[in-house]
């Protein structure tokens, strides 16, 4: 019973040892998180601000979520009219732009839908849905899933109707590459989540740069009239820090491979 | 209730136990009585009796783990205050899984004494008893005898005022059944009353004072032992004991 | 295949390294686990034995919902500790949501009923044989359970152990609750998620490894301090 007696103790220790001064919540996507930008972000803010940002890392849906129900104190998303739509209905404090990156699309080096040559996004989606190859989508109502309906709907292809070669993962985009990957399928994914995806196998980069393409990021303090107790002063003083010098040349400067993946676009207030 | 360990103060004596028309029942089918009986206040008393009679019945219905269907079980004292006080050593012994000397002190810590005189006193009876060797052994790894002998000290430490034991020697050899016999009568001169069921008529003879015999589920014949030795009043009690079979 | 070599490889590194990363997140693995399975035995294992020594109209059916809980989804189960939790939730002024507290709420709920129901089988057996000597003696009620748990222990060890197991291993409830933050309440298990979830099958392996490693070396630990497997003790 003494092993029970430490158990016990334990348990204690356990609760008492969880609050913290400085420290907020920031509920950010996967693509965002699978950069490997946040890693760099981060310790800057620590070492600047002495804030430590935890990060949860969902879809943008859940994002939203968590935004909504108040459990975290800011999102950092990417999915425009979802978050104009936060904002208007009172759950965001106001929406700030920060920086973009891009979507491209990814499919077996092979490309037998030939989509290299295509002259836009939506023309390489039709060439994809006219040879019947097959295509993986996120499928979970995140960003990046929005912005490929938006696309196909662009390109005028109904996906519900095409069950054989179109398919929903319904997990984030790492996932969703993985199964891409085993399928020998295209996908699209951010540029960033790509580069640093490390199961790539037969896939390969095969179409970008299309303006539709551009993912903008936008930082979303919470409302603090809803939410009395989420932490305006550090929410305040990161939104300053994201949108200053120093995270601009962070955020330019930050490569994979000797690619550029986000490009700063704050403006100052 | 630690004070009455040590001495017995000055209180009611639970005894003389009576059963009046008590009748025990197994899914509504009678099993044992109407049993009308007194156990007086001293006295080694033998209940016998062919298998399946009701002994083992009898006697759990006395100490009260079997249930009274009709009729009444009484002590001298309110029930309550009578279950602490008596103790029973099974046919087949339970054997708890711990050392021999905490499961003898077991009892003792029931009723409240600390862990470390428990221990103690356990030691004391296990060497009395013949069980001071094996006082570290896990208790269910002892022979037959030792197991029957730690039923003893496990139900004598306690200094009950009856005891029931239900054939405690049936498995044992001749010279563990003389050992336990010998523990029996000197509980019997401190003052324990003892209930006993056996078969074994060289038991009866050497240890009663009375003797129950029971027969089909009912008390058949009871009195005084050596009247019932020597002149027993039922042809079924006269056959049982020249060991010709009571159908 | 290669990816199972580079695993053991990594996993090897970041054992012999002692990794701080690794230490904090074995860490918080253990804490989280070991401290919901005690509290997950404080309920469980008094509740398997009360259920034993108590006859009352409704046993069977609640030791039927026991069994049924047994195997409560754990994805689930975060969803609704979740909801509860949040701030938007009844207990949303704690501010317990994504945090080791949430973490050990959700696996407390998981693991007891595991643990009440082994227990309630184990002691069952013990009371069938210990039933008529433990009523002659007088012992009461919580006598009578303390008896049982305590010479069940062996085999009530076992029930916490599966509980162990099960939590140490669990994905679904914690990543909901704890929201896998770095440094915070990133467990082996929502860690090893993370690095599936961007190809790093390799270094997923390797936390996967250590984890069994974990799992195996808590049981043999515990086996050991508790003395089982050798009859001269007891």
């Amino acid at each position: 019973m003494k092993i029970l007696n430490r158990l016990i103790m334990m348990a204690f220790l356990s609760i008492g040892g969880m609050a913290q001064a400085q420290e907020m919540r920031l509920a950010v996507t996967t693509s965002f998180h699978n950069s490997g930008l946040s890693d760099v972000l981060l310790p800057q803010i620590k070492a600047d601000l002495g804030i430590e940002v935890q990060l949860l890392v969902v879809g943008t849906g859940q994002a939203l979520k968590l935004g909504e129900a108040g459990d975290v104190d800011a999102i950092l998303v990417h999915s425009r009219a979802a978050e104009e739509a936060f904002v208007a209905a009172g759950f965001g404090a106001h929406r700030r732009e920060i920086m973009f990156n891009d979507f491209v699309l990814i499919g077996p080096d092979a490309d037998p839908a030939e989509i290299r040559v295509a002259a836009s996004a939506s023309r390489a989606l039709q060439m994809i849905a006219d040879t019947e190859n097959l295509f993986v989508s996120r499928g979970d109502e995140s960003g990046t899933h929005k912005m490929e309906r938006g696309l196909w709907q662009a390109a005028g292809v109904d996906t519900v109707a095409a069950d054989t070669w179109y398919r929903e993962a319904g997990s984030g985009m790492g996932a969703t590459l993985n199964t891409a990957s085993g399928m020998n399928a295209y996908v699209l994914a951010d540029r960033a989540s790509w580069l640093n995806f490390g199961n790539k196998g037969d896939l390969a980069l095969l179409f970008a740069g299309d303006p539709v393409l551009f993912n903008q990021y936008a930082f979303l303090p919470i409302n603090p009239a809803l939410h009395p107790h989420v932490k305006v002063d550090l929410v305040a003083a990161l939104e300053d820090w994201l949108t200053s010098d120093a995270a601009a040349e962070l955020i330019n400067g930050y490569k994979i491979n000797g690619e550029t993946l986000f490009t700063f676009n704050a403006t100052p207030q | 209730m630690v004070g009455s360990l040590d001495s017995h103060p000055p209180q009611a004596s639970i005894l003389p136990l009576r059963l009046t028309g008590a009748c025990a029942r197994v899914r509504g089918k009678p099993l044992v009585g109407p049993v009308d009986l007194t156990i007086g206040a001293e006295g080694l008393t033998i209940v016998m009796g062919p298998n399946g009679s009701g002994k083992t019945t009898l006697l759990r219905m006395m100490h009260g783990l079997q249930r009274v269907a009709e009729g009444e079980v009484c002590w001298n004292i309110p029930k309550r205050q009578a279950l602490g006080r008596q103790a029973y050593v099974f046919q087949t012994p339970i054997m708890m899984r711990r050392r021999v000397m905490d499961s003898i002190a077991f009892p003792l810590i029931l009723r409240g004494m600390g862990k470390m005189r428990a221990r103690a006193r356990a030691s004391e009876w296990a060497q009395k008893i013949g069980l001071g060797d094996a006082l570290s052994r896990p208790a269910p790894f002892l022979s037959g005898g030792e197991k029957q002998k730690l039923s003893l000290a496990r139900a004598l430490i306690f200094k009950p005022d009856i005891l029931f034991l239900d054939e405690p020697c049936a498995n044992l050899d001749g010279r563990a059944t003389r050992e336990i016999e010998a523990i029996l009568l000197e509980a019997k001169a401190g003052g324990t009353r003892l209930v006993m069921a056996t078969h074994d008529m060289g038991q009866a003879r050497r240890l009663a004072s009375d003797v129950v015999f029971m027969y089909g589920g009912k008390v058949h014949e009871k009195g005084p032992a050596e009247g019932f030795f020597k002149g027993p009043e039922t042809r079924e009690a006269a056959m049982f004991i020249k060991g010709e079979i009571v159908e | 295949m290669n990816e199972l070599a580079q695993g053991l490889l990594d996993a090897w590194k970041l054992i012999f390294t002692l990794d701080r990363d690794l230490l904090e997140i074995v860490g918080l693995s253990l804490r989280v686990t070991l401290t919901a399975v005690a509290i997950a035995s404080l309920i469980g294992l008094p509740l398997g034995a009360w259920l034993v020594v108590n006859r009352f109209r409704y046993r069977r059916a609640t030791i039927a919902v026991l069994n049924a809980l047994m195997g409560l989804p754990p994805v689930v189960v975060g969803l609704v500790v979740y909801l509860l939790l949040s701030r938007s939730g009844p207990f949303g002024v704690f501010g317990l949501l994504f945090t080791p507290a949430a973490m050990i709420i959700a696996q407390v709920i998981i693991i007891t009923p595991m643990i009440a129901s082994i227990s309630h089988q184990v002691i069952r057996d013990l009371w069938a044989d210990y039933h008529d000597l433990l009523l002659s003696l007088n012992a009461s009620r919580w006598q009578r359970i303390k008896a049982l748990l305590w010479d069940g222990r062996r085999a009530l060890l076992t029930a916490m152990l599966a509980g162990f197991g099960r939590g140490i291993g669990e994905v679904g409830a914690i990543m909901i609750v704890g929201g896998n933050i770095d440094h915070n309440t990133r467990v082996l298990t929502t860690a090893i998620s993370l690095e599936t979830g961007k190809g790093n099958f390799a270094f997923a392996i390797g936390l996967g490894l250590v984890l069994i490693a974990l799992a195996v070396s808590v049981n043999l630990i515990i086996h050991s301090l508790s003395k089982t497997e050798r009859a001269s003790n007891w």
